[in-house]
């Protein structure tokens, strides 16, 4: 049986494995609902985008919901004090980006009144636009920790909050997610469709790619000068019971940055997002879709990679009790549940990426007027 | 800290209405992904292009409904988080892992072969396209029969225990919880729920079709699908049931007591009350009509086991609160001294108890000293609303027998070839559309409001449970919920009963059902 140290770390690792998952698929379906607007201007050309992440985005979603039940199975403590805490943003993230956007991509040309089009219109922007922001304000609270305390019996208590959700930090963050996406869903377009959606998709993404790098660099420049980072300075026990009242952490400006003097290897986390988001530009420039939408799927993993290692071992700090912070040693679930939990990810991951692999495949090719109009089994969205 | 009972309230009213509102999604889903799945086998075997337009316009139907399941579903995910934050710490170690394993198992079956499922018909050779369906299909059963498993430990919780290092339950067996007979016999009760529900629909709107005179191949054929899987479904459900209802009995006593309206324990076997009006605050149910030996039969299936009435089930709650109590004591003091082996074993000794410990907790703080009155009101606590219990239950049964019927002479019309001829029955079975749902709804409402005051039975009161989150951030919330949802229900029916209207001869017109049923179609509604 593996040891709990060693499954604590793989399940902090497939914690990122699934924020990234999630990412980069429903990535683009999020930035390209959020270019609908900007890349479209008639009906059909609103269709065309539809329609590119119409038949896929059910199965991208998918991933944020893996997400939260794997946080829940084998983070609880994670779950329960990032849903509470965060209890509003997750609300307006439920109802724009679950509820509402599912909805809105198959409802919409249901009905050829173009009022009933207009509205769904905006409720496919809005539910692009804001969970791609909210997504952002949330890494950047965790961040700067959550204001929560645990009593004896392991309740989580909120702390009045200083400073607010949506500060200038985590609005920061937020446009940060929101570029990268844009970016992201902007290369997916590119692929998928010809001029002149593509051609404005393009210019969209190169604008958003620029965009993330300075923002990212910035955030990184924000972290490393002035943003209260925490450290833990002992009673950790990597084997021991996922209690998260026994070990003392200490905050600090710059402890963010820790990790990257003590293993200057995970430098090349932050330098993979640079680098992708540097190589989507010059390649979209160069009218390269896919290889610019690798590269900007890299430079996700490697912008998300970064809050990770520079985190790493805290998944949650609290700002107004230290010692209430989550760590990877001591916030997880039990040695078996982690187990049998890993075993259902190495069973079933492989398949889910065959087949997901196969149905892209299956829809390969571009989306043009032609698919839309001659859509004769009224299932086009 | 005590908890601030509106908090509790707004957060069960929340759960409890977006639970009820999911589910009027969720039945038709499972049981339509499978008639599709059966009328492209039909397809694929013929090779007859009427039932590819069965199946695309079934089709389109079950992805107006899916939609919406799919939007509500999550909500529900969601909440355990942000409003049931204390129960996802206590038992996020045994029930995170069944919702962890539908996603991967299920959901993204479900969410990927959806898309190729309508994007999919003219890439895909036939056989590929069938194989999507019934992948499509498994994945919603799928789905539900990991919710089933993790539903099923909240009403009988097996294979964990409760670890004071912790402070939370934890697995140390996952086999048991798979295989938790309870979750086997929900997972068959309610998926053959959902075949019933995705019969009806078909033989409903198949009916209306034929009262109107039109797509009459298209509603016939239809209808022999539908009325020989909803019979078999239906008389699945009240079999299986049955089963459900015997397994209560074995575990969950007072949900049994109260669905009967039983106070006294009887001499076996116990005799069934058909109909009565339970009165929760004088302890008796009044007005009945009994039918003797059946309940006895029923829910012990012996002739000489008792079912216990409420009254001494109270009682058997009155000593476990007891014993709950010296557990909550060993526990304080383990939680300032953990080697103390003798609190240690203490608590071993009445863990199972702990949770009746805690049902003190929304009277006093201080557990261990509770007075006799106190430990009275407790074990009150533990009697759900019986009014409630008794007549959703049988507005859930009798629903069950009447589709037992309506699916026979469905059948037998059919086979007889008599569909058309018998206008009585095809408005009886129009009319009969909505009970399905009914009847899923009544059964969720025995199975989740009937295990109050627990969320996990006899573990952890509900009200334990919660956040502490303000209570205006729950207003906040559940005006959001009830907001969003009446605008989509709404939504969602427009474009139903449009759908509908315009069946499948104006969709798919003119109704070519020649060699090549797509080619020569003309474009007539969905203009941009």
């Amino acid at each position: 049986m593996l040891d709990m140290e060693v499954l604590r770390v793989i399940w902090w690792v497939l914690l990122g494995v699934l924020f990234m998952g999630f990412a980069v698929t429903d990535g683009f379906d999020l930035g390209a609902a959020v270019l609908l607007p900007l890349v479209a201007s008639d009906d059909t050309e609103k269709r065309i985008v539809l329609n590119t992440i119409g038949p896929v985005w059910e199965g991208n979603q998918v991933w944020i919901i893996l997400g939260a039940g794997a946080i829940f199975a084998a983070w609880p403590y994670v779950y329960a004090v990032a849903f509470s805490r965060a209890y509003l943003p997750i609300l307006l993230l439920l109802l724009t980006m679950g509820i509402s956007r599912p909805v809105s991509f198959k409802y919409r040309s249901k009905l050829p009144n173009l009022f009933w089009r207009r509205c769904w219109d905006w409720v496919v922007f809005v539910g692009g636009f804001l969970p791609a922001i909210l997504l952002g304000v949330l890494v950047g609270n965790i961040l700067q920790g959550l204001p929560y305390y645990f009593d004896e019996t392991l309740r989580i208590f909120y702390s009045e909050s200083v400073i607010s959700l949506f500060n200038p930090f985590a609005i920061w963050c937020g446009i940060t997610s929101l570029v990268m996406l844009v970016m992201h869903g902007g290369m997916y377009l590119a692929i998928k469709t010809e001029s002149p959606i593509r051609d404005r998709a393009l210019i969209w993404s190169q604008i958003s790619a620029f965009m993330l790098i300075l923002f990212f660099a910035g955030g990184g420049v924000w972290v490393a000068t002035t943003l209260v980072g925490y450290q833990v300075v002992g009673g950790i026990d990597p084997y021991g019971y996922s209690n998260p009242l026994h070990k003392q952490v200490v905050s600090m400006v710059g402890a963010w940055m820790r990790n990257y003097s003590l293993y200057p290897i995970t430098v090349s986390v932050p330098i993979l997002g640079f680098i992708g988001a540097f190589g989507a530009l010059l390649s979209a420039r160069f009218g390269s879709g896919r290889f610019a939408f690798i590269c900007s799927s890299m430079s996700i993993m490697g912008v998300i990679g970064t809050v990770g290692v520079s985190m790493f071992p805290f998944i949650l700090p609290s700002s107004t009790n230290l010692t209430s912070s989550l760590l990877v040693w001591d916030a997880s679930s039990s040695q078996l549940t982690l187990l049998l939990m890993l075993v259902a990810v190495i069973i079933f991951l492989p398949i889910v990426i065959l087949y997901t692999a196969w149905v892209y495949r299956v829809l390969r090719g571009k989306v043009n007027r032609e698919t839309i109009e001659k859509d004769m089994q009224h299932t086009a969205y | 800290m005590l908890l601030t009972s509106d908090v509790v309230l707004l957060s069960r009213v929340q759960f409890g209405m977006t639970a009820l509102y999911h589910f009027l999604f969720v039945p038709l889903t499972l049981g339509l992904s499978t008639l599709l799945g059966i009328m492209e086998t039909v397809y694929f075997i013929t090779n007859r292009p009427i039932w590819r337009t069965m199946t695309q316009y079934w089709g389109i139907l079950f992805g107006i409904n899916v939609a919406m399941g799919v939007a509500t579903g999550i909500t529900m995910e969601f909440q355990f988080g942000t409003n049931w934050a204390y129960y996802s710490h206590y038992v996020g170690d045994v029930f995170g892992a069944p919702l962890a394993i539908e996603g991967l198992m299920a959901f993204f079956l479900e969410g990927t072969f959806i898309g190729i499922f309508f994007f999919g018909w003219d890439r895909l050779s036939r056989g590929v396209h069938l194989v999507v369906t019934w992948m499509l299909a498994l994945g919603s059963s799928f789905s539900a029969l990991w919710i089933l498993i993790a539903n099923g430990w909240m009403q009988h919780p097996v294979g964990a225990h409760f670890n004071f290092h912790t402070m939370r339950m934890e697995l140390y067996d996952f086999y048991s919880v798979i295989f938790n007979e309870v979750a086997q016999a929900k997972f068959v009760h309610t998926i053959s729920a959902g075949y019933v529900c995705g019969s009806m629909f078909v033989l409903s709107l198949s009916a209306y079709f034929l009262l109107k005179g039109r797509n009459i191949e298209f509603a016939k054929r239809s209808m022999t699908v539908a009325s020989a899987f909803g019979l078999a479904s239906a008389l699945c459900v009240v079999v299986l049931g049955d089963e459900s209802g015997y397994l209560t009995g074995l575990n969950q006593k007072m949900k049994v007591a109260a669905i009967e309206g039983m106070w006294k324990t009887e001499v076996p076997p116990a005799s069934l009350t058909v109909i009565g009006f339970p009165d929760q605050k004088a302890h008796v149910t009044k007005y009945t009509i009994k039918i003797p030996y059946l309940l006895g039969l029923i829910a012990t299936r012996s002739l000489h086991e008792p079912v216990y009435g409420i009254l001494d089930l109270v009682d058997e709650a009155r000593t476990r609160i007891r014993s709950g109590m010296l557990a909550y004591d060993a526990l304080t003091t383990l939680q300032i001294n953990s080697l103390d082996k003798h609190a240690e074993d203490t608590l071993n000794a009445n863990q199972e108890n702990i949770g009746y410990g805690l049902l003190l907790k929304q009277y006093t703080d201080d557990v261990i000293h509770a007075n006799v009155e106190l430990i009275d009101k407790a074990a009150w606590d533990t009697v759900p609303n019986v009014f409630v219990l008794f007549w959703t239950f049988r507005a859930m049964v009798g629903c069950g027998f009447f589709f037992i019927a309506l699916f026979t002479i469905a059948f037998y019309l059919a086979q007889r070839r008599h569909l058309l001829h018998n206008r009585w029955f095809l408005w009886i079975a129009l009319f009969s559309l909505p009970l399905p749902w009914l009847a899923a709804e009544m059964g969720w409402v025995v199975a989740e409001y009937g295990r109050q005051p627990w969320v996990v039975d006899g573990l952890m009161p509900t009200f334990m449970g919660v956040s502490s989150v303000p209570v205006s951030d729950v207003w906040i919330s559940l005006c959001g919920f009830v907001f969003f949802y009446t605008v989509l229900a709404i939504v969602e029916m427009v474009l139903m009963i449009k759908y509908i209207r315009l069946g499948p001869d104006t969709l798919f017109n003119p109704p070519n059902f020649s060699v090549h049923p797509h080619k020569d179609e003309v474009k007539c509604f969905n203009t941009p």
